[in-house]
């Protein structure tokens, strides 16, 4: 069971959106398991699959919308090879995740919600993780690492843009 | 003979290097010619000793920890593999280790015993015993084991479980539905996941005994999607309990049903209140519904709903099997039971304690977790979650149990203990909670909505050191319109922090720690 998975995934096509959202759409309370899946599968909730859902769901596009602008998870543009994610919540901070954060961001050159023009990362601020006997924490697509210092976190970045090349 | 070894493969033992240790073992073995079976078990909570080694011995199981990968090979070296106890990471035998041993564990009495994806592990260790006596007993005999325990909502809130079963029982059959909510959003708490991620059977039990005493047949379990491990453990013991027979149709042959689907969260803090957590289930914004009307009488799709906690409905099998009697033996007042303490944040030796009600927070943070990390003096303590209030030295003799914590203003919450040392700037943390509100407020009821904004905009000003007086005056005005004002316990209770730096700690809200400390912004 891999615990590790990239959050980029298949270019979208229409005809591949409308697959995810029959797979789905029977499913009682069905938005929130088709979303996930539209993101899963694309890495991220492209704006055309606001009507299909709709449509698919009997919704307005509004409140497809609405639904989507709610959860933090869910993401209308595509995203980093790498979403790191901070724990910005108090166990964290009561170990050092203010200083942390901002040496993150500024290593990175990114504000929360932002991706480095090179798509190599993604930086989201996270509420809890729940590793808090051993923070910070931070997660890395699906990893999460904890006693997290800015010295580790340089050479995880490193190491994360390293792998990239290579797989090129 | 192969050797058994055990390497945990919880959150936090992989967050540490479990995995590379297990590698590292893997070729140590190799190269010595023995042959080593490394079994996968959950963590037993103590994350300090994380990643730990234990190695079974005809005495028992001895431990090594905290071990990193670059440890392995002296470990080896010095005998890890016959259990040779001269390394310095040498603990002996883990069932002594004075931090597990003097536990009281009903709950999490198997983790990190077993491997949690394995039936045959937990069957072996009074697995759905619990189950297969509530399949003998009558549905509302069941409920009364649940109530006789005293058992109450472990996910916050406290309200009797019993009288919750009792009240989803006693509607008229049709669609009922067990809602296990495991959005465990509050900072410093991890319990939740433990079970999940090292025992998750337990909770499949639970639930299951849930719907036989409610008369409901479908269980969702709403997980937060900031828990993939928790996710991909669930849905494989979920099939493999399916599979032999204990979900189903037709579970353990007795005709009667209970189906249980995992449904992910979508990272939004709100829906772990019980309404929100339903409207997201059913698809929705998760806004806060007004109660009544009750879920028990209409909760999810309009359908009665037990709503439960993970640790309530952990606590669940334990009761069924031995006797709700057994399970209220344990406890102070009207709290019975075992509570999961998360000693979190700041702390020398954290970790999971499960102990009855009744302890005090002084022994826990300095018994059990043995002060500060960094070695600082302890300054305050924020117990359950991040609306819970910000505790100087003053109470932490109070023995804990719901109650007794209510009468000073505290909240036990979920359990969760995060700990301060004296750098902790306590203005700043007052404006997180007002922040972290502003960020997570479902936005239905104005004085969350816009409250939450304001409080960070007055604790600004305070903190620039304009009009001290005035100032103070709103930030109280603010947060009683809150506490009185919010419709759940988001706005209601984020005060409670805010309050608590007021009262206990209101040099911290003066210029001079601003300046110094900064604060942030998401």
């Amino acid at each position: 069971m891999s615990h590790s998975a990239s959050p980029v995934a298949d270019a979208w096509t229409p005809a591949a959106l409308q697959a995810v959202i029959d797979a789905h759409r029977t499913r009682p309370g069905a938005m929130l398991p088709l979303l996930h899946a539209i993101q899963a599968r694309f890495g991220f909730i492209p704006e055309e699959a606001v009507p299909r859902v709709a449509e698919a769901l009997r919704h307005t596009r509004a409140e497809v919308h609405g639904i989507i602008s709610f959860y933090h998870h869910f993401r209308t543009h595509p995203a980093g090879r790498s979403v790191i994610q901070i724990c910005r919540a108090e166990a964290c901070q009561s170990v050092g995740s203010r200083q942390l954060e901002a040496h993150a961001k500024q290593a990175l050159g990114l504000d929360y919600h932002q991706t480095t023009p090179d798509q190599e990362f993604t930086l989201e601020p996270v509420y809890c993780l729940g590793n808090c006997a051993c923070g910070p924490s931070i997660r890395v697509n699906d990893e999460i690492h904890g006693r997290m210092t800015p010295e580790q976190f340089d050479a995880l970045t490193d190491e994360l843009s390293a792998t990239v090349v290579e797989v090129k | 003979m192969a050797v058994t070894l055990y390497v945990p493969r919880d959150t936090t033992a992989l967050a540490l290097g479990a995995d590379r240790v297990v590698a590292r073992l893997e070729r140590g073995a190799r190269a010595r010619n023995v042959e080593v079976d490394i079994v996968r078990n959950g963590s037993r909570g103590l994350f300090y000793l994380e990643p730990l080694i234990e190695v079974a011995t005809p005495e028992g199981r001895v431990a090594y920890g905290p071990v990193t990968p670059t440890q392995v090979e002296s470990l080896l070296d010095a005998g890890l593999l016959e259990g040779r106890q001269d390394h310095p990471l040498a603990l002996g035998l883990t069932e002594e280790i004075a931090y597990l041993k003097r536990q009281q564990r009903l709950t999490f009495s198997r983790i990190g015993l077993t491997d949690p994806l394995s039936i045959e592990d937990y069957t072996s260790l009074r697995g759905f015993k619990g189950l297969e006596r509530a399949l003998a007993l009558e549905t509302q005999a069941v409920v009364d084991e649940v109530t006789a325990s005293g058992l109450r909502g472990r996910g916050g809130a406290a309200f009797p479980t019993g009288i919750k079963w009792q009240t989803v029982h006693d509607q008229p059959a049709g669609q009922k539905y067990v809602v296990c909510n495991a959005d465990e959003g509050d900072s410093g708490t991890f319990a939740d996941r433990l079970v999940m991620e090292c025992d998750p059977f337990l909770l499949i039990e639970g639930m299951t005994i849930a719907g036989l005493a409610a008369g409901a047949d479908q269980g969702y379990l709403y997980l937060r999607s900031e828990y993939p491990l928790a996710h991909a453990v669930l849905d494989e013991a979920i099939a493999r309990a399916v599979a032999a027979g204990y979900l189903g149709d037709n579970i353990l042959g007795s005709g009667r049903a209970f189906h249980l689907e995992v449904r992910l969260g979508a990272g939004a803090y709100i829906c772990g209140e019980e309404t929100s957590l339903l409207e997201s289930l059913e698809g929705k914004r998760g806004l806060v519904r007004a109660k009544p009307p009750l879920p028990a009488i209409e909760g999810l799709f309009g359908r009665p709903t037990v709503v439960n906690n993970v640790l309530s409905l952990a606590a669940v099998p334990f009761i069924l099997d031995q006797g709700g009697q057994a399970y209220a033996d344990y406890g102070l007042g009207r709290s019975r039971g075992t509570l999961a303490i998360q000693l979190a944040g700041n702390v020398k030796r954290g970790g999971l304690v499960e102990l009855a009600f009744g302890t005090s927070l002084r022994e826990l943070m300095e018994g059990f977790g043995g002060g500060t990390r960094s070695g600082r003096p302890l300054k305050a303590v924020q117990v359950g979650g991040p609306l819970g209030a910000y505790l100087p030295e003053s109470q932490w003799d109070q023995p804990i149990d719901y109650e007794g914590f209510a009468a000073f203003g505290g909240v036990v919450g979920h359990g969760g203990v995060v700990m301060f040392d004296d750098s902790v700037d306590m203005g700043e943390q007052a404006r997180f909670a007002m922040e972290f509100c502003s960020v997570e407020s479902c936005g239905k009821c104005t004085p969350c909505r816009i409250g939450a904004v304001r409080g960070v905009e007055v604790i600004d000003r305070l903190r620039a050191g304009e009009s001290r007086d005035k100032n103070l005056a709103l930030l109280t005005d603010l947060c009683d319109t809150m506490v009185d004002g919010s419709l759940c316990a988001m706005g209601g209770m984020t005060p409670f922090p805010v309050q608590s730096v007021m009262q206990h700690f209101p040099d911290d809200l003066t210029p001079r720690q601003a300046v110094t400390a900064g604060g942030t912004t998401c």
